[in-house]
């Protein structure tokens, strides 16, 4: 049986060096993630979820980033060794991004069609009807009559249709690895609770590991099998969902699933998580 | 669209007459036609040779309102100008009793030989190693070229046309030194040195700027997604980037295209090319105030023109812009 961990992170550290100061924003921190499982990060703004997430295909701008220490093993490769044609070939292909603006992460001056059509003709050479398969990954994601839009740009789809269309770009080379990161937080509510109801049904479409993003404990739940806690470049707990959400270990942690807003339940004052305390028990 | 342009068109009328006036109050009453007339004839002219001339060139009416009983009341100066330009009857030379018309149908061709290609080759190579420096974005080489580009900016335009014409021209006799010639090769063989010049001149300063604004673009999300897919540095540049910075590089460029017809006055004149740029100079020199009121007057028509036309390619090359 073929082990099902295809991506192992190993005490990675990065750091990002200017003119004036070295930020440490990932502490040596190591995961690893099996086919088809969802994986969610979780962590106030500034913890490093993103730098973590964009390193997994060596997508951060050098300089500044440095890649200080540990390996990102996909299939065993060392990720960060790689020479970039090779890096070209995993990027889209086996892992995919979408990420918190959909609104400037698409091009503004190219069709959706031609930018869905891009990563198609990159990684999936012997696909012929390139529009056939582009309508096909907009029809998956929700969009509507999804011939009509194929020559709409950006601006004339709303946030809620844009971030879809990022999601069609990532599913069309069919990825092993779906990395979304905050998808959800630059949308409406409503347009929330849809995104994440979307991700949740292609999981069980097309089989396909989910690394969520996010600094909101609330949406995870039903959607991811396990949860890492970061905190100031650390991981400081790992573990299966409920077993978190159920019984936290970390002070941390705690403070965050006290954010939560449980329906039903009147409380006068948002929790705030007193930093000067966990700084102390870290 | 069309009623923007419409609506854009008749914006231009107020900014023209404004030109207009402008140059009326230099040319006609800073100095009157009657001291241009003694200027032109000489100390000696007779009063009524003076006459003479002034009434040749319609010269001899009350500046901006006939008040003379039994004349038409805007039969003036003023009245009658604004008629000629409007209509693009300039009349003749005050120096040389030309038609203007056919100094500036004759001036254009040459000027085009000089300002186009430069202005081609100039953009495209400007383009070209802004992109290049930002896909090497603060390597050695790349900050070696902003260095380059701000010492190119640096020499005065003076300094590299004397240097071309005496050392490359006079010295080693790589060009002609002065001169024009509209016959085939040979109009290639004098335009190419005050081409490169031109083109040396501006390149500094465009390369510099258009690194700035690809430098802005490549910070851009979009950027990102477009890596995250797989798509190489260089396919994110020349064509991501590109697109997307072009559509600031046409609000500096694209005004500055009907503009070209007008030449260039430094290098025309230094190297002898009978172009717009050049008789807009001798014009001065020598006094003749119809030709350069005429010159003046189409510069800033083809100047607006040039800001109309960048606002269409604006529309054209971003989607999100839709005139109205
Ligand atoms: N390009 C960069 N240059 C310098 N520092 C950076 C850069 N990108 C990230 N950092 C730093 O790395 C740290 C971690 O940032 P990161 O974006 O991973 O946080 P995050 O957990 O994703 O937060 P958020 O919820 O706000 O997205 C931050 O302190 C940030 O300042
Ligand atoms: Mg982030």
């Amino acid at each position: 049986m073929p082990d099902p961990t295809f991506l192992e992170i190993k005490n990675l550290a990065i750091d990002f060096v200017t003119e004036t100061a070295t930020v440490e924003a990932v502490k040596g921190i190591s995961l690893s993630i099996a086919r088809g499982e969802t994986l969610a990060i979780v962590g106030e703004s500034g913890s490093g979820k993103s730098v973590t997430g964009l390193a997994l295909t060596r997508l951060l701008p050098e300089p500044p980033a440095i890649y200080k220490s540990g390996e990102i093993l996909l299939d065993g490769k060392n990720v960060l060794t790689m020479p970039p044609r090779e890096l070209r070939t995993i990027r889209g292909n086996k892992i995919a991004y979408i990420f918190q603006e959909p609104s400037t992460s698409l091009n503004p001056v190219f069709t959706i069609r031609n930018q869905i059509a891009e990563a198609i003709k990159l990684h999936r050479t012997d696909v012929r009807d390139i529009d056939g398969e582009v309508i096909k990954y907009l029809d998956m994601v929700g969009i509507v009559d999804p011939e009509k839009r194929l020559h709409d740009y950006p601006h004339q789809l709303s946030g809620g249709m844009q971030q879809r269309v990022m999601i069609a770009m990532a599913l069309s080379c069919r990825p092993e690895l779906l990395v979304a990161d905050e998808p959800t937080t630059a949308l409406d509510v409503t347009i929330q609770k849809q995104i994440i109801d979307q991700l949740r049904e292609l999981k069980q479409r097309v089989q396909m590991a989910i690394i969520l993003i996010t600094h909101n404990f609330g949406i995870i739940g039903g959607l991811a099998d396990r949860v890492a806690v970061m905190f100031r470049g650390k991981i400081v707990e790992y573990g299966e969902t409920h077993t978190v959400l159920a019984n936290p270990q970390h002070p941390y942690t705690k403070a965050l699933i006290q954010c939560i807003p449980q329906p039903g339940q009147k409380r006068h004052r948002l929790t705030t998580i007193d930093h000067a305390a966990l700084e102390a028990a870290v | 669209m069309f009623s923007y342009l419409i609506r854009r068109l008749l914006y231009a009328i107020p900014i023209l007459f404004g030109v207009m006036l402008i140059t009326f109050l230099l040319f006609f009453v800073v100095q009157p036609p009657y001291a241009r007339a003694r200027a032109i004839l000489g100390e000696k002219a007779r009063p009524a040779q003076v006459q003479q001339w002034l009434h040749d060139h319609g010269y001899d009416k009350p500046t901006y309102l006939n008040t003379k009983p039994g004349q038409h009341l805007f039969d003036s100066l003023f009245v009658n100008q604004m008629k000629r330009l409007i209509t693009f009857d300039f009349g003749v030379s005050d120096k040389t009793s030309l038609p203007i018309a056919k100094t500036f149908t004759d001036g254009v061709i040459p000027s085009l030989c000089l300002t186009l290609p430069a202005f081609v080759i100039g953009f495209i190579m400007a383009v070209t190693l802004s992109l290049y420096q930002v896909f090497i974005r603060y390597s050695a080489l790349d900050r070696f070229g902003v260095f380059l580009c701000v010492a190119l900016m640096s020499i005065p335009p003076m300094i590299y046309m004397f240097v071309g014409q005496r050392v490359l021209a006079m010295q080693l006799n790589y060009f002609p030194a002065y001169g024009f010639d509209l016959r085939g090769w040979q109009t290639a063989k004098f335009v190419l040195l005050p081409v490169t010049l031109m083109i040396v001149m501006y390149l500094g300063n465009d390369v510099r700027l258009y690194r700035t604004i690809f430098l802005e673009e490549i910070t851009q999300d979009y950027v990102r997604t477009a890596l995250a897919k797989g798509v190489p540095q260089s396919r994110v540049l020349f064509v991501h980037v590109l697109k997307n910075g072009m559509i600031s590089l046409i609000t500096l460029v694209v005004a500055h295209l009907p503009f070209l017809i007008m030449g260039s006055l430094l290098l025309e004149n230094f190297f002898g090319i009978p172009g717009l740029g050049n008789a807009l100079i001798h014009a001065i020199q020598t006094g003749d105030a119809a030709m350069t009121n005429a010159l003046v007057y189409l510069g800033a028509l083809f100047y607006l023109a040039g800001l109309m036309l960048t606002d269409i390619c604006y529309a054209f090359a971003d989607p999100r812009i839709r005139l109205s």
